[in-house]
């Protein structure tokens, strides 16, 4: 009981925070919201036993990500220019909630099915970096993993080369 | 024990995604646009982890990493072309670039 009451617990937070990252007016008032958001998901994360995806959550996501786009927002220095931008237009909103009302209503009507289906309890060490670290490296995903870094590699180095000025 | 269903983690997730694809349509800010494509990688993410807990198998949590690996990557460009966008026009709102629009 008390499992399940935690998890909605967090799991509406986690919605509202991101029905915040949508509606802010204020980059930044977003990102905040989008930090709580991963915060949030990460606790989800916790919940299903997935303790190395939580860690990495905060640290890839709520650590980096967002102090790149933070760092982004004060680069560009957006005051003057249009900090806000909410749709003026409402034909844009109602587009964009038809469309994901749409696309959430397929889906929800696509996990009917899935409604009974229980969670049994979890292997000793489901999820431990112990699991997904021998997964990784001696397993089957040897190779994707090798391809993400360079993946990484290639994105740094795109990244530069964008941003920098002309020499 | 009675641990929570599949159903309510894929009900999460489906929601975090509507959400997420509303921003993307709606919003006109192009570093808010990003922030709701994160938010739809994580609602993946998040659906990811739920089949994982449910099938017992960690491969879910493998992908779940490699999904973050990918977000990563399309944050650092997609950042670096919105200052390109910013130093082209001084501005982040996608109203401002319709080039391509013929």
């Amino acid at each position: 009981m008390l499992h399940a009451v935690i998890f909605y617990f967090f799991a509406i937070m986690t919605i509202l925070a991101g029905l915040a990252v949508v509606t802010r007016r204020s980059p930044i008032a977003a990102a905040i919201a989008l930090v709580v958001t991963f915060f949030f998901q990460a606790s989800l994360y916790v919940l299903l036993d997935a303790h190395f995806v939580a860690v990495a959550q905060i640290l890839v996501y709520a650590g980096a990500i967002m102090v790149l786009f933070i760092f982004v927002m004060m680069l560009l220095n957006l005051r003057g220019s249009d900090p806000g931008t909410l749709p003026h237009i409402p034909g844009r909103a109602l587009a964009g909630l038809a469309v994901a009302g749409l696309v959430g209503t397929g889906l929800v009507v696509s996990l009917e099915g899935l409604r009974m289906m229980d969670m049994g309890p979890a292997p000793d060490d489901f999820g431990t970096i112990e699991q997904v670290g021998a997964l990784i490296f001696n397993g089957t995903y040897l190779l994707p993993f090798e391809v993400a870094s360079v993946l990484l590699t290639v994105a740094m180095v795109g990244a530069v080369v964008l941003a920098k000025r002309e020499v | 024990m009675d641990q929570v269903g599949l159903y309510p983690v894929l009900f999460t997730s489906v929601a975090l995604f509507m959400i997420g694809a509303a921003g993307v349509l709606s919003r006109r800010n192009a570093l808010i646009v990003l922030m709701c494509i994160e938010l739809m990688l994580n609602s993946v993410n998040l659906a990811f982890v739920g089949f994982a807990r449910h099938l017992g198998q960690a491969d879910g949590h493998v992908f779940a990493i490699f999904v973050m690996a990918v977000a990563a990557a399309e944050a650092a460009v997609g950042l670096a072309l919105v200052i390109l966008l910013f130093r082209h026009k001084a501005s982040v709102d996608l109203e401002n670039f319709t080039m391509l629009k013929g």
